[in-house]
């Protein structure tokens, strides 16, 4: 009982230290006037992970840094900028990483290749399966 | 051949295990390097963040020695616990400047009365666009800019004075 009241409390510091007292930027929460543009923030906002609760994209995260990136991507989407464009700018700082739409390169061909080959390998399974039951 | 097929399903079955078993007695490091490193400081112009120390530009790096840059805000516990070890390196004569993030100048005031001010500069980065720009993924985090102006090293967390020597090698190696 004792554990489990320290672990709560635990938790309840870790959030307390994530937050500061400052609202969300402008940009955050609200859609851009334009809804094609918002459309096309959304799309890339679903396709970025937030860098701190890694496994969320921006557009789902509640974390203050995901809601200045959320800002930034509605700002430079404004302004004129491609969505590509800001994803490239957000894969230069933080790596390949950042982005839920891998490109193909040597580090991520296996993502690529791999379900081919296992698709290859059932198929070929399945072949010789169906040829045997129709010996019997 | 027919039996040892049987063991197989087993033999997959413990590799599987012992796959899941060491990601959990190991679990992966989450720790998000900047990519910045080796590149020049974004350009940037941040206001003071308070008025008891001058704003912030990338403009102030660059100018033949090597500074800290310190990501920091009022509202981050591990902050206060790295602010004497900062303290500590100020005092050996290390240049800081710092970034304070999404913070009110009062609570940057209230923070370095408490906490002790280890900055020469602070800029204030309300919408944390200076900290996105360096590839930074939270507070604390330390970078090292050479003489030149570029992102030499950086330290994710609080400082220990374990992480001393290391930082100090790292200016050393930026001259």
């Amino acid at each position: 009982m004792r554990a489990l009241l320290a672990l709560l409390l635990m938790t309840a510091s870790v959030a307390a230290w994530a937050d500061s007292t400052m609202p969300a930027a402008e940009l955050a929460d609200t859609q851009l006037r334009d809804p094609k543009q918002e459309a096309k923030a959304v799309a890339l906002m679903e396709t970025l992970r937030c860098v701190v609760c890694q496994g969320q994209s921006i557009a789902d995260s509640d974390a203050e840094i995901a809601g200045d990136m959320r800002a930034m991507v509605r700002e430079r989407i404004q302004k004129g900028e491609s969505p590509e464009q800001i994803r490239a700018w957000m894969v230069e700082r933080y790596g390949e990483w950042v982005s839920y739409k891998p490109g193909f390169s040597a580090g991520t061909a296996p993502l690529w290749i791999a379900p081919l080959l296992l698709l290859a390998g059932g198929i070929w399974l399945a072949r010789g399966r169906l040829r045997t039951r129709k010996k019997n | 051949m027919k039996r040892t097929i049987l063991w197989v399903p087993l033999a997959l079955f413990g590799l599987f295990f012992g796959i899941v078993a060491y990601g959990l007695i190991n679990p992966a490091d989450r720790t998000i390097e900047s990519k910045m490193i080796g590149k020049p400081l974004p350009q940037f112009a941040l206001p003071a963040a308070y008025d008891g120390r001058p704003a912030l530009a990338s403009a102030d790096f660059g100018k033949g020695e090597p500074r800290l840059l310190n990501v920091f805000a009022s509202w981050c516990l591990p902050c206060i616990a790295e602010a004497p070890v900062l303290e500590g390196m100020a005092k050996q004569g290390v240049p800081i400047d710092a970034i304070a993030i999404r913070d009110k100048p009062e609570d940057v005031a209230a923070f370095l009365r408490r906490n002790g001010n280890p900055y020469q500069r602070i800029g204030s980065d309300v919408k944390s666009s200076v900290q996105l720009a360096m590839g930074s993924s939270g507070v604390p985090e330390t970078f090292v800019i050479d003489g030149k102006g570029v992102i030499r090293y950086q330290h994710v967390g609080d400082i220990r004075p374990e992480h001393v020597p290391t930082i100090l090698e790292e200016l050393r190696k930026a001259r």
